[in-house]
């Protein structure tokens, strides 16, 4: 199946600009076999993408990358610059259909559910996909309308005192109600970088998301503001899958629970987050983790 | 090994080679020179010996902080990682063994005022041999990373261990010949037990070493040929 990017897009809470990565850092493809090793105790699959390929004009940037996303557990993302994990990521809720000239092939599945059936509403998808940047981007609105934004367009609140349940609800989840509750109607944007990032992040799971992805959403912040998202994202994981685009190699392994190595567009390698750290088995992966790559 | 990106991380594993390589060599030197002392009754080569037990537990100090060090400042992952917890345990059964060579140093003394005590030593000779090989060895294979060496040389233990029982009957002989043998022997069966216990700890360094390079652990069927606790009608 071959997809093109629609040229527009309704407006949606979650999304923000994207930088089409330099196609010059983009190899040529390589018959490779990622190396795989399951989780000792299986685990729910929630997102399975198979062969799936992305290419930006006539540069290809991902190569028929196939991976199951296991639910309730937090999956990673690492690599070096340019390797097409973040192109991946944004594959998983139709980011890359926003950049003009951006095609994917193969497929992706939610629960079984073609995420690129042409017949998909698009917006719904990304409220069932949330997803949290690297730089917080709150909307130029209260704390309040920030968070209550998505669920009033998605029409998930019957009544003002519905919508408020929401806000306050999804503000907890985030781990920010006691921070902001005495405030909410001042602007979201004067907030500290990690709280915004956490308001960012109960924007997300105000439309009940069922997938959360966060593409480097510590990298802006400090180390506190880090160990607290890193708390949320442990706190989450009992209830969404996530997946993590991280460059921090600890961070990856303090919070996920299954790590994917991507290197030139290709997956080299996933498996359990303790193994992919103290013996992974593919030598890239190694030499990646350990700070020896060319 | 392609060499890390930032080359100090690479200097910083290279000395907590060079320190387990170092312990290694000191530490079969002393088993060495303990049994030399043993043999001859050289009381000074003794002292020694036992002297030289603080410099294994400095060396162990030393190693313990630099990788402690690393740690804090590099966050070491993979076999990085597993080099660096390696190093430590290591050098704990290293230590441990520099304590067991200082133990046969100290029995230098009791053992030589006993009549005939040379000849019941010479019972020990070939087993401390074959145990300072096994330490030597252990620690080349380790700096050298030939983890595929390292499945011989566990199973080698069980020599050891043959000696160990042979020695141990031996001893009892003597001491059942004349009651006037039995503190040398007595000593000396310590010295054996002492010489065994390194032994135990090449195993242990071996398993380590093995961990370090490849990841996984020996396959869990170490021989174990001791027969000194399971045949009471030797007594």
């Amino acid at each position: 199946m071959m997809f093109n990017a629609p040229e527009t897009q309704k407006m949606n809470a979650n999304v923000a600009p994207v930088s089409i990565p330099d196609p010059a850092s983009v190899a040529l493809p390589k018959t490779f076999q990622t190396v795989r090793t399951p989780d000792p105790e299986p685990r729910q699959v929630r997102v399975h993408a198979k062969d799936v390929s992305v290419f930006y004009g006539p540069k290809q940037a991902l190569f028929d990358v196939s991976i199951d996303i296991p639910e309730k557990a937090v999956t990673a993302f690492i690599g070096p610059s340019g390797c097409g994990k973040s192109t991946f990521l944004r594959c998983l809720n139709r980011m890359n259909d926003t950049i003009e000239g951006a095609r994917v092939s193969g497929t992706i599945q939610l629960d079984g559910e073609d995420l690129y059936d042409p017949k998909l509403d698009v917006v719904e998808l990304r409220a069932r996909i949330g997803m949290v940047f690297q730089k917080p981007n709150p909307f130029p609105k209260t704390i309040f309308e920030n968070v209550a934004y998505g669920p009033r367009i998605h029409g998930l609140a019957t009544s003002k005192t519905d919508l408020e349940q929401i806000v306050v609800e999804s503000l907890q989840k985030a781990s920010l109600f006691n921070e902001v509750k005495d405030r909410l109607h001042e602007v979201g944007t004067g907030l500290s970088g990690g709280q915004q990032q956490r308001l960012c992040i109960a924007r997300a799971i105000a439309v009940s998301p069922e997938v959360i992805l966060m593409d480097e959403p510590c990298s802006a912040l400090d180390p506190i503001a880090t160990a607290k998202i890193e708390e949320l994202i442990d706190e989450l994981r009992a209830n969404y899958t996530i997946v993590i685009v991280t460059h921090s190699m600890q961070q990856a392994a303090r919070v996920s629970q299954r790590t994917a190595f991507f290197h030139l567009g290709i997956l080299v390698e996933e498996g359990p987050t303790e193994m992919m750290f103290t013996s992974p088995a593919e030598k890239r992966t190694q030499d990646y983790i350990t700070g020896r790559f060319g | 090994m392609v060499a890390h990106t930032v080359t100090s991380f690479d200097e910083e594993l290279a000395a907590i080679d060079r320190i387990i390589r170092d312990m290694g060599h000191f530490s079969a030197a002393m088993v060495q020179a303990a049994t030399v002392a043993l043999l001859e009754g050289e009381q000074d080569m003794a002292r020694r010996v036992i002297a030289d037990d603080a410099v294994m537990d400095a060396r162990q100090r030393e190693l313990d902080e630099r990788a402690i060090t690393l740690i804090g400042k590099r966050q070491p992952m993979a076999d990085d990682l597993r080099t660096v917890v390696g190093a430590i345990r290591i050098a704990s059964d290293l230590e441990r063994i520099g304590d067991l060579a200082k133990n046969l140093g100290k029995r230098v003394a009791a053992v030589d005022k006993s009549p005939a005590s040379q000849t019941f030593a010479h019972s020990i000779e070939s087993m401390a041999e074959l145990v300072q090989h096994q330490l030597e060895r252990v620690v080349d294979i380790y700096i050298e990373r030939d983890a595929e060496a390292l499945v011989p040389l566990r199973a080698d233990d069980e020599k050891i261990d043959v000696q160990y029982t042979a020695v141990f009957r031996e001893l009892l002989t003597y001491m059942m010949e004349d009651p006037r043998n039995i503190t040398a022997c007595t000593h000396l069966l310590f010295c054996a037990k002492n010489l065994e216990r390194i032994g135990d700890h090449v195993t242990n360094i071996a398993e380590n070493a093995y961990y370090v390079m490849t990841g996984s652990q020996l396959p869990a069927n170490r021989p174990k040929v001791d027969e000194t606790g399971t045949q009471p009608s030797l007594a």
